[in-house]
């Protein structure tokens, strides 16, 4: 069990997502860079589906109250177990009355602690994901709070002492002056209805993410957007990734929250491999959008999948090594 | 093409109920398909969400175009709800905006409010959230300009050619004409969304506090 000693508003339970019920207007949720918490998922052996605390606002403390393996994902931050600092994507173990302290992170925005086993709340509609606005998922649907108690699944020979190397350094960053994030983007539904000088500054200029900005989506700053007539479009269902254009011009990127159906014109989708790069990149950065075709959006999820493999072979060496010297040859349960 | 997982098909022509029944004709044959991971109904249209990016998604819109053309209009028969309404009153404030933009009173907007029969379209936006059509176009209003912050569940509201009970609490552009006590939405109910496409809904007058 793991206690919360302090936390900031806006910190959840999150898994991979609640697919399967748009259609009832419940939107996906789910963590905002799913690759973080893949990668935590891996290093502690744990199911997919595990689930984890996601961090949008610092500082936050938790005791372990069980013994735990844990890692801490998403960013680089400072972390004191008690007062031995710890270091982010590793694996660590935490003896019972164990305190946990994650700092403003240095790089990154979001952070993920991952146990192993997973954060154990109750799966509702098939996900431990928080849906705020239904209300319901993760903790009672809503926000952590101080002296919160959550359960964790009881883990038996614990291992520690590895990582894994940060994706952002592993994975190519196209981006030349390493300030400004680069997104790839399919044209959208809504691309042709705007002005041939629009559609040149929706790739060509910086877009500063304002403080507008949070699960739900996204909004950017910048010179408007302009369409070459007005419309008003019949609603229609939204993914993580669309850029929205209401009519003051600036864009929005729906993500993780999203309402499930929007009627704003849409004038492009942010690949789903780039996304985890937006959910980590803070308010006040500069983005700027790389057009790209729907082959290069695919090809785009290679690096990362081989980068989750090559992680996944390697985590699976490490710990049947450790084993196999520790005299047991598995973890006692299947 | 919406990124690389999506496709969204779009309807030509007008906001018709056939048009609509073609849509849900569309998902009931495409639910078949088995890179099919969500089908997200709107309003005449279909978003096809698939479990990996389709290496050809030409193919898919020709496979949608021609489903398109071929299928009938699916007739659901739905179920027919009748819900009370308190109409006006505090939770049923713009229904004076209501009735200076239609120019009708607000009795006659209220009258011809609870007459109609309505169908539900499509479920989105909020978890619950019904599409209704079926609004007589003498009392469509188009959206507030100023959306109310913290309009409650259940408001019964007219939002341009569309009617719909709020399913949450919180910001909402539409015009709300009264109150109804349903819950539209409950992930423990073995069926979660109390309204499913095709469901038909009267609104019954329970008070009116004009």
């Amino acid at each position: 069990m793991i206690t919360i000693l302090e936390t900031a508003p806006l910190n959840t339970i999150q898994d991979q997502g609640r697919p399967g019920y748009r259609n009832l207007g419940v939107g996906s949720s789910g963590v905002m860079d799913p690759l973080a918490l893949k990668i935590g998922n891996i290093l502690l052996g744990n199911a997919l589906e595990a689930a984890c605390i996601e961090l949008q606002t610092y500082p936050f403390v938790i005791r372990f109250d069980t013994p735990s393996s844990f890692a801490v994902t998403g960013i680089d931050a400072p972390l004191t177990l008690d007062d031995r600092p710890v270091l982010a994507w590793s694996v660590e173990t935490a003896a019972p009355g164990q305190v946990l302290r994650v700092g403003i992170p240095r790089t990154g925005a979001r952070a993920y602690i991952c146990v192993e086993g997973g954060i154990d709340v109750p799966v509702v509609l098939g996900s431990r994901s928080t849906q705020l606005r239904g209300g319901f998922g993760g903790m009672d649907g809503r926000f952590l709070e101080a002296g919160d108690e959550l359960a964790t699944k009881p883990v038996s020979a614990s291992l520690s002492g590895y990582g894994a190397v940060p994706p952002a350094r592993v994975l190519e960053n196209q981006s030349g002056d390493g300030k400004t994030v680069l997104l790839r983007a399919v044209p959208g539904t809504d691309y042709a209805r705007f002005t041939p000088e629009s559609r040149e500054h929706f790739w060509d200029q910086g877009w500063r993410i304002t403080p507008q900005s949070n699960r739900v989506g996204y909004r950017l700053n910048g010179t408007p957007l302009t369409l070459l007539e007005r419309i008003e479009l019949r609603s229609y269902g939204i993914i993580p990734g669309i850029v929205q254009v209401p009519p003051a011009g600036e864009p929005i990127v729906q993500l993780a929250d999203a309402n499930t159906a929007g009627g704003y014109p849409r004038i492009a989708t942010v690949i789903e491999a780039d996304l985890w790069r937006l959910a980590q990149a803070r308010i006040g950065t500069s983005i700027r959008f790389v057009e790209c075709s729907h082959k290069t959006g695919i090809v785009a999820q290679q690096p990362i999948d081989s980068y989750l493999d090559d992680l996944r072979l390697m985590v699976a060496h490490y710990r049947a090594s450790c084993q196999s010297r520790n005299g047991t040859n598995s973890r006692g349960t299947a | 093409m919406m990124g690389t997982r999506a496709i969204l098909f779009e309807a030509p022509g007008a906001f018709t109920m056939e048009q609509q029944q073609r849509i849900w004709a569309l998902i009931e044959y495409a639910e078949n398909r088995p890179d099919i991971q969500e089908l997200v109904p709107g309003v005449t249209n279909l978003l096809l969400i698939f479990t990996h990016a389709p290496e050809y998604p030409e193919q898919i819109a020709d496979w949608l175009r021609n489903a398109w053309e071929s299928l009938p209009p699916r007739q659901i028969a739905g179920r027919l709800f009748e819900v009370n309404v308190r109409y006006g009153g505090a939770l049923g404030e713009d229904l004076a905006a209501v009735s200076a933009h239609t120019g009708l009173s607000p009795e006659e907007v209220i009258r011809l409010h609870h007459e109609g029969e309505y169908t539900v379209c499509a479920v989105g936006s909020a978890p619950g959230f019904g599409y209704l059509h079926g609004l007589n176009p003498r009392i469509a209003t188009p959206r507030k300009s100023i959306p109310s912050l913290n309009m409650p569940a259940g408001t019964v509201t007219i939002g341009g050619m569309q009617a719909g009970i709020s399913a949450l609490t919180g910001p909402n552009g539409w015009n709300s004409i009264g109150y109804t006590e349903i819950c539209l939405f409950d992930p423990y109910r073995c069926s979660p969304s109390l309204f499913a496409i095709g469901d038909r809904i009267r609104f019954c007058p329970e008070s009116i506090e004009l």
